[in-house]
Formats: structure tokens, sequence, C-alpha cells
């Protein structure tokens, strides 16, 4: 039987609160590792070399600057920046042009065709296809081109989209572009007109998503970007391959790199999340 | 009397449309006509040129004896590759490794994500920031990921071994040691991925029937009874397509490994991908390279035929 809240004892109140307490603690051990190398790699960025190297760490220092100022004057770091947003923004709007409407017909349609061609492409080894891309964008005179380094990034989009977008359509009604219809929409008016519109949440998952597995990637742009077209993750990559390594410089590197994707991701986190588990869980 | 009229005009007003609109007119019909074709074809003509074409292309290569040293004249030496690929150390070790990596990453994943995950199933106060939390992992780039932990496991001045100190263990050679750095590496897959694993049981989680709960809490089941015996045995299709997505990304590692260790020590970590990366583009042996990724994409293709099936007989 329940007590009323008049008769719970202080003994009870009392144990409920150490639960709720100790549950808490447990949440924050567990999210501590998950969290903590991120700001290690913050704090180390506006540390000196002495301050990176110090052993045992170093925790309470105070910050400078000039880690990120050598990233920018010396390294052109603000080339590199522009270079990736380029690349991403261009392959994402690329592969959403070519993905709406191909995802929009393999669910309507049933093309299932397609549909497996999409899930192997997406979940094929990268390295498969980075070969013969260098060899024949190399025959062409392509490797170093921001269409060649795009094109290899909207093969990582695109699959991507249309994967998101079949699942998201698959949910919305027909009846939407039924009765369009009914009103002399043609297809591709209703399409354009009455779907789009109303997609916004799962555009909004797939643009995330396809943006930061290009701002992130990695191999694509180690061979087919040498110099003109190099983008953030290749740069910080070279940070390295010098005898001595600047580790302050790194992490600054590190951190220019990482930001925009975090902000991309608190700002949107409902969609990433989405997106990411999409296809494991139904619905 | 009115309507009438109105009607009889009607005729020749629409005859007006549609002969001054009749080319637009013509051209939407044949755009909805063919739209099954016209929709998917850029995607598929993408595919095509991007994925198939150098997929077919590599099979192609890898029955010739290009490299560097042959330069423009390639000959034709049928499965001479294969063969040569199943004479070589190099290659076992390398499928070995993936295996090691893999299975070890992964186990590991699952169990602490989903267990994970059964803990934070409930609502309460900064469930957002903690999710939050969890994603920062998963979304922060993979290269600088890998440097950094390339200074926790620097033997001398790293995080890594000022730890083990604290805790009173033998110092490590992390990264430099042959015998530590796939467990290495694994770790910092792990602190990658577990939360994708927790991430999706969660949601597994919030869509399963609410009635078996209820009926366990009704027959007196303790907490760790009902997860035992409800809860997991419900999540059994989640949790398995969860592995096997994580089985086939961790296959493919290639960011974290070739940044910290290139596959080094010696070949101690060179994966499947890292060793065709190298044939690829350090030693430009283009014809056995693409043997090896011919045999890297019949793992992964393995796996994915298996995510099929799974999908169709869990209905996933």
């Amino acid at each position: 039987m329940k007590k009323r809240w008049d008769q719970v004892g202080w003994n009870e109140v009392k144990r409920i609160k150490w639960k709720e307490i100790g549950w808490y603690l447990l949440v924050i051990m567990i999210t501590i590792p998950f969290i903590f190398p991120l700001i290690w790699i913050i704090a180390a960025a506006f540390k000196t070399q002495a301050q990176i190297v110090a052993s045992p760490p170093i925790w309470i220092f105070k910050p400078t600057l000039n880690n990120f100022k050598s990233v920018f004057m010396e390294q052109d770091f603000a080339r590199f920046l522009w270079n990736s947003s380029v690349v991403a923004v261009a392959s994402t709007v690329l592969s959403l042009l070519l993905g709406l409407p191909a995802a929009y017909s393999i669910s309507r349609y049933k093309q299932q065709t397609l549909g497996v061609f999409i899930l192997v492409a997406r979940l094929m080894p990268g390295i498969s296809f980075l070969m013969p891309w260098y060899i024949l964008f190399s025959k062409i005179r392509m490797v170093d081109t921001f269409s060649a380094l795009i094109a290899s990034h909207m093969l990582v989009a695109l699959p991507l989209i249309v994967w998101i977008m079949i699942n998201y359509f698959d949910g919305l009604p027909r009846e939407l572009e039924e009765s369009a219809r009914v009103d002399g929409c043609s297809i591709q008016t209703a399409f354009l007109r009455i779907l789009l519109p109303i997609s916004g949440p799962g555009i909004i998952t797939a643009t995330t998503l396809s943006f930061l597995f290009s701002w992130n990637n990695f191999m694509f742009s180690l061979v087919l970007s040498t110099h003109r077209t190099k983008t953030l993750p290749i740069a910080i990559y070279n940070f390295v391959s010098y005898a001595e390594v600047s580790w302050g410089n790194v992490m600054a590197a590190a951190v220019v790199i990482i930001t925009p994707a975090i902000i991309l991701t608190m700002i949107f986190q409902r969609y990433v999340i989405k997106g990411l588990t999409v296809g494991a869980v139904k619905g | 009397m009115k309507e009438v009229r109105l009607i009889k005009a009607a005729p020749a007003f629409t005859e007006v449309i549609t002969l001054s609109a009749k080319k637009p007119f013509r051209v939407n019909q044949l755009i909805e006509k063919n739209i099954k074709w016209l929709f998917p074809l850029p995607t598929g003509l993408f595919i095509f040129l991007m994925m198939i074409f150098p997929v077919l292309y590599t099979f192609y290569v890898s029955l010739t004896d290009w490299d560097m040293i042959s330069g423009g004249r390639i000959s034709f030496i049928g499965l001479d590759n294969y063969v040569n690929l199943l004479k070589e150390p190099r290659f076992f070790n390398s499928i070995k490794l993936t295996l090691y990596f893999t299975i070890m990453a992964v186990g590991i994943e699952v169990v602490l994500g989903v267990a994970i995950a059964l803990i934070l199933n409930r609502d309460f106060r900064g469930k957002n920031l903690v999710k939050l939390i969890l994603l920062l992992p998963m979304v922060a780039t993979p290269v600088a990921i890998g440097l950094a932990w390339t200074l926790f496991y620097e033997p001398t001045i790293g995080l890594g071994n000022y730890a083990l100190k604290l805790l009173g263990l033998p110092a490590s050679q992390w990264l430099g040691s042959s015998k530590m750095v796939i467990p290495s590496l694994a770790l910092v897959d792990i602190w990658e991925w577990t939360p994708m694993i927790t991430l999706i049981v969660l949601a597994g989680l919030a869509s399963l029937p609410q009635e078996a709960f209820e009926a366990a809490l009704v027959d007196g089941a303790t907490p760790l009874q009902i997860i035992r015996d409800v809860t997991l045995p419900l999540l059994r299709p989640t949790i398995l397509i969860a592995l096997v997505l994580r089985c086939i990304d961790a296959l493919k590692t290639f960011d974290i490994i070739y940044v910290m260790t290139t596959g080094g020590p010696g070949f101690a970590s060179e994966t499947l991908n890292i060793y065709a990366y190298n044939l690829s583009f350090n030693y430009f042996r283009f014809g056995a390279a693409s043997a090896a990724l011919v045999a890297l994409f019949t793992l992964v293709l393995a796996c994915n035929l298996l995510v099929l099936w799974m999908r169709k007989t869990y209905e996933l």
C-alpha cells in the first residue's frame, strides 16, 4: 500500500536521496572518461610546450594564445579552414541535389536494387576506391583539384543522405502527394512543393551528418589533396611528420578542427543522434 | 442563370491556357511519365562512375603486374597476384591483426555500451547534456583525436604512464611495443565508439513494449532479473544490428591507426586497410595492392550480406 506523502518518514527520504546521489555519481563517473580527453586537448592548446610535456601534468596554468597565433600566422591555417569548408559544403549540397529525388523514388517505387547498391556504397571500405581513383584521376590530371576531392567526399555523403531520406520518406503518408495529384499537381511539383517542405527534420539530419563526415574525412584527402586543396585533417597530420613535434601547435590545430564539429553537434544534437542510429533501430 | 453562363464560357478559357502552355505542359508530362528513371538517374550514374567502375577496374588491375618498375607496360598475369598474396606472411599478419583489433574493440564496446545504456535508461535532469558528451567522441575529427592520444601514450611525458604510476602499475611502451600497440589502438576506438552502441540501445529501449515490464513488476521480479530475463532478450535484435554495424566500421578503421602508428612498430599494427594503403601508395605495387583490396572488400561484403540477411530475418 502506498503511503501518503506526509506519512513518509525522514529515514525513507534520506534513503531515497542517497540512492539518487549515488546514481548521479555513477553517471558522472561514466561521462568523465568521454569528456576528459577533449578537455585535455583544449587545455593543452593554451599551454606552452614546456607546460605540455611537464610530468607530473600541470593542471593550473596561465593560458597563452601563442599556439593559435603560430597556427594561423606561420601555417596558413586560414586557407586550410577555407578549403575544408568549400569541400564540405559543396559535397553536401551536391549530394542533396542528387540524393533527395533518388531517395524519394526508391522509397515510393520500392527500387530495391538501387537501394542495395546505396547500402553497399555506404558500407564499403573507402580504401577500395582510393587506389583506382588515384590512378584514374592522375590520368586525367585531376589529382589535387577541388572537383576530384568533392566527388570523392560525395561518395560518403550521397549514400548517407539517400539512406537517411529513404527512411524519412517511408514514414510520410502517401495521401499527401495523392491529394496534391488530385488537385492537378504533377509528381515532381508535389515532391518539390509539398513533400520537401515538410521533410525538414530528415534533411537537417542528412545535411549535418554529411557535413561532419566530409569535415572529418582524412583518407580521401590524404591521397587526393596534396597542396592546393589541402584540408584541415591533412594539415594537422603534416605537423607531426616533422622531426620535433610542437605539441602546442598540434593541440591548437586540433581545437580549430574540432570546434566547428562540436558546435554543429550542440545545435543539432537530436538530429545527429537520429542520423547515427538510423537503420539500426526501426523508425 | 449567371452560373450557366459562366460554365459555357469556361471551355474557351481553358483552351487558351493549354495553347499558351503547351510546351512546358508536355515537358512536365514527359518528366512525370519517366520519373521512376529520372529521379534516381543522377545518383545511379554517380554510383556507377565513382564506385562500380573503380571496383571493376581494381579487379582488372589485380590481374596485372602493374607497379612502379613495370612503368607503362602492363601485362596480364592471371591470378599470380592472388597466389603471391597467399604466400605473403604480411598479408596473413594483417588479416589476423584486423580481426584481433575488431573483436577486441567491438567486444568491449558492446558490453560497455549496453551497460551504460541500461544505467541511463530513465528520465533525469541533464540527460541531454550526458547524451551530448557521449556524442562528442564520435563527431570529433579522428585525425585530431589520434594525435591527442599519441601524446597521451608518449612513454615519458604522456598521461597514460602517469596514470599507471598513480595506480602503482609498471609503465608501458603503449604504441612502441608490438604487444601493446593493438590494445592501445583498440582503446581509442572504444573511447570513440562505445557511445554509438549506447545511443542505439537507448533508442531501442525507448521502443520496447511496456507491458512486458509491467508484467514482470507485478510478478515481483527484481531489477536485475528484469534486465536479464526481459530487457536483454527483447533488445537482442537491436544489439545484434549495432554489433554488426560496428564490426563493419571497425574492420575499416584507417584514420587513427594510420595517424598513430602507420602500421608500426614493424608490422605490429598493420591491419588489412593499412597494408593495402602501403602497397598502393608507398610501394606503388598496384597489381598486388588490388589483390589485397579485393580480399578486403570480399570480407566487408560478406559482412554486408550478413546485415542484409539479418534485416530480413529479424525484420528490422
